[in-house]
């Protein structure tokens, strides 16, 4: 056999290099921080080597993760412990902790950078706290297995999901009371609203779906279904959303399909599916949306997705069960 | 533990749960309660914290009854005595949260009763009582007594104790359902495991009770489904009790023609835990002892099964049995259903848990519904020992056009059941 390259493949070649070559460069490295829930670690991955430059001893059984306005903070749920835990971004030294009730599983921090809002997952209680005198403000029964949780863009509503019950809670974040709940299907993980704020997008695990539902009337106005050929319906188990602030894209990981659905956000149309590693569950995308990261529990990586292509760029081995991610600009 | 609340709680404000306004038509949910002539009082509602509203209760009964254990059992561990209403009483606390958001209120009404108890006498009270729900963890002797009054089909009745396959076959019936696997299902759940290791030839063990017999059975059809061999098979009639003297009998008692694992029918405990480790040849046991399938462990942790076992730890300070899920599954399918139709009229519930709209999240990886042709709760089957859980079926490779957990037990082309 010939040791040159034929034709073909040496133009690939020459194609290949070229591409690259005019790929646009990219802004500032950014990094990928991956709370790992069987480790009692983070891991810190630098997005343009994609790979772990640092792992920091976090607390017990950490889930959700989530950043401050600036990026500066980071705010860990170390559910075991029952506290959430304050990291400064820069050093990745603990830097404070939160009371947070028991058992923190997922939160999301209000516009105003100061109230967190958490999901008690065996109190069937939703505690907010003020992460600047770090006390408790309140808490607000809700349904059981409290889970998922988002404040509307204009800072008024906040909204959780129960797993068990399930339902989405809808919060006025002035008096904190309930002001309404909408059925959704069996187990609702996670939820997020529309940058304008008409919709939430609420994925139901054991349901299959992804139900969307508009904020006004607050019944669902469209509920989503997965089909990947050659993997059983039971399997699609959607868990994390992220939508594209051009609201062109939302992503959905579907847990053990090992799979992300790529969505029409206008037309709730399924566009894709995208192949990534075992139990895919959280998802975030860089600040520029180049870039879409998941964790893959089951297999304990990260699957980084260029936007663009929709294609998979690498695997990053992580800890072991890698849960949230966020990415620090 | 109960209520945990932060200290710093005390100096802040603790926000009641306001009654939200509600999405479900409670006009409705009253109209069928009427419907059901008294089958539902109305009782102060216990939700919203709001004085003078009243919500209607839905009652749910609970039936069950003390079984005699004889003495001598290879095992010390005794089932609990509160075992399925434990996981009743959570699965009413379950409904209740979600109930505050639905106005709807649930209530158990708990028949408990000693082992001379009078099972028909319960259920009539019941009746009384307005229950138009009844969750039996009754044995296939009591459910026979229960069924032969409640044979009227007031009541929706809830298998969640005895686990014979007759009742999904010639002694099902409209108006059950059964929330406990058969032991079909158990048989098949292991079969798939032990062919996916290539563990195919089986010494089968049985034990002198009639439950044995039928476990035994239903291994015998799981080798024929799944392509299993039993190459040897013996009976325990041994009466003696053998704790001292078990290292030298059991290698006796198995000196069988070589097989790949040995599968013990022994539900009661009398015999099987001095099987393993004293076999004749080092091959492991499985079935009602060693390798067991079970619709509920304590060390399932995976599929949210956790934050479930740390409720129920936390509510009978201990762990979940397997009866205790199915009563627990029992009570929230009533609670799911009438959630989803606003409605707590029976037939109407029961119409829609055989329908294709229903599912149950029930921590085990895979939603759970009723079958239509049996009444019984489609469900995974953990594989698990002492401490650990081995595996779940229905086993990767077994495939189903509908769903994969139709591979455990009665598919409905093989169904017996006429009703």
């Amino acid at each position: 056999m010939s040791k040159t390259l034929p034709p073909a493949a040496a133009l690939f070649a020459g194609l290949a290099g070229l591409l690259t070559a005019a790929a646009p460069p990219r802004a500032v490295a950014e990094t990928v921080i991956v709370s790992n829930e069987r480790d009692n670690t983070l891991s810190v991955i630098d997005d343009e080597s994609l790979s772990v430059t640092q792992t920091v001893p976090v607390g017990r059984r950490p889930r959700g993760i989530t950043l401050s306005a600036d990026g500066s903070r980071l705010y860990v749920c170390a559910s075991d412990d029952d506290r959430i835990e304050i990291y400064d971004t820069s050093t990745m030294k603990k830097t404070g902790e939160i009371p947070s009730g028991v058992d923190p599983e997922q939160f999301a921090l209000h516009p105003d950078d100061r109230k967190l809002y958490i999901a008690n997952e065996n109190d069937d209680v939703v505690t907010v706290v003020d992460t600047d005198s770090r006390h408790v403000i309140g808490q607000i029964d809700v349904g059981v297995e409290p889970e998922g949780m988002a404040v509307s863009p204009d800072g008024r509503v906040v909204v959780n999901t129960s797993e068990t019950t399930n339902m989405v809670h809808w919060i006025d974040t002035a008096s904190l009371t309930l002001i309404d709940n909408t059925l959704v299907d069996q187990r609702p993980r996670y939820a997020v609203f529309s940058r304008d704020g008409k919709r939430l997008w609420v994925s139901s695990e054991v349901g299959g779906g992804v139900s969307v539902i508009d904020t006004g009337s607050r019944e669902p106005i469209e509920t989503i279904r997965f089909k990947i050929g050659g993997i059983s319906s039971d399997r699609i188990q959607p868990v994390g959303i992220k939508l594209t602030r051009d609201g062109r894209y939302a992503f959905v990981a579907l847990g053990p399909a090992n799979h992300v659905a790529v969505i029409d956000a206008e037309t709730y149309k399924v566009l894709d599916y995208i192949l990534v590693g075992r139990r895919v569950w959280h998802l975030a995308l860089n600040s520029d949306e180049t870039r879409l990261y998941t964790t893959n529990g089951v297999s304990g990586d990260v699957t980084a997705i260029d936007v663009a292509t929709l294609k998979p760029i690498k695997s990053i081995r992580v800890g072991r069960f890698p849960w949230g991610v966020v990415v620090k600009p | 533990m109960r209520h945990w609340r932060w200290p710093a709680l005390a100096e802040t404000v603790k926000v009641p749960c306001r009654r939200p306004p509600l999405r479900l038509v409670m006009a409705s949910v009253a109209f069928a309660l009427a419907a059901l002539a008294g089958a539902a009082a109305a009782e102060p509602g216990a939700a919203g914290g709001q004085a003078g509203r009243t919500t209607p209760v839905i009652r749910i009964g609970y039936l069950s009854q003390a079984v005699e254990r004889p003495p001598g059992l290879s095992t010390l561990e005794v089932p609990p005595e509160d075992e399925g209403l434990q996981g009743a009483r959570l699965a009413i606390a379950d409904n209740n949260t979600t109930g505050r958001f639905t106005g709807q209120t649930f209530a158990l009404v708990e028949r408990v009763l000693p082992v001379d108890g009078d099972v028909a006498a319960a259920s009539s009270s019941l009746a009384d009582d307005g229950v138009g729900y009844v969750v039996s963890t009754l044995n296939g002797a009591g459910l026979d007594r229960l069924l032969a009054v409640a044979g009227a089909g007031r009541a929706l009745v809830f298998n969640a104790g005895a686990p014979d396959d007759r009742f999904r076959r010639g002694d099902c019936r409209a108006g059950l359902l059964h929330t406990l696997p058969s032991r079909a299902m158990l048989a098949d759940a292991l079969a798939q495991y032990l062919i996916r290791k290539n563990w195919k030839r089986w010494f089968l063990v049985t034990g002198p009770e009639e439950g044995d017999a039928l476990y035994a059975a239903a291994v015998r059809r799981a080798a024929g489904r799944f392509g299993g061999r039993i190459v040897a098979e013996k009976t325990w009639s041994e009466a003696l009790d053998i704790r001292r003297t078990a290292e030298a009998e059991i290698p006796v008692f198995t000196q069988v023609a070589d097989y790949d694992i040995l599968i013990v029918a022994d539900e009661i405990g009398f015999f099987g835990e001095y099987l393993p480790y004293r076999t004749w040849q080092p091959r492991p046991v499985a079935g009602t002892q060693g390798l067991t399938p079970v619709a509920w462990d304590r060390n399932l942790e995976q599929w949210g099964a956790r934050q479930l076992q740390s409720r129920f730890q936390r509510q009978a300070g201990r762990p979940m049995t397997a009866v205790d899920y199915a009563a627990w599954a029992a009570v929230r399918s009533i609670g799911e259903a009438t959630a989803r139709t606003s409605s707590a009229d029976s037939a109407t519930v029961a119409a829609y848990l055989s329908g294709d709209a229903f599912a149950l999240a029930g921590f085990k990886g895979l939603t759970l519904s009723y079958r239509p042709w049996d009444g019984q709760l489609r469900q995974p089957i953990a594989l698990v020992t002492a401490r650990a859980v081995v595996s779940m079926s229905p086993q990767e490779g077994f495939l189903h056009p509908l769903t994969t957990l139709d591979t455990l037990g009665d598919d409905r082309a093989e169904s017996e059941c006429k009703r």
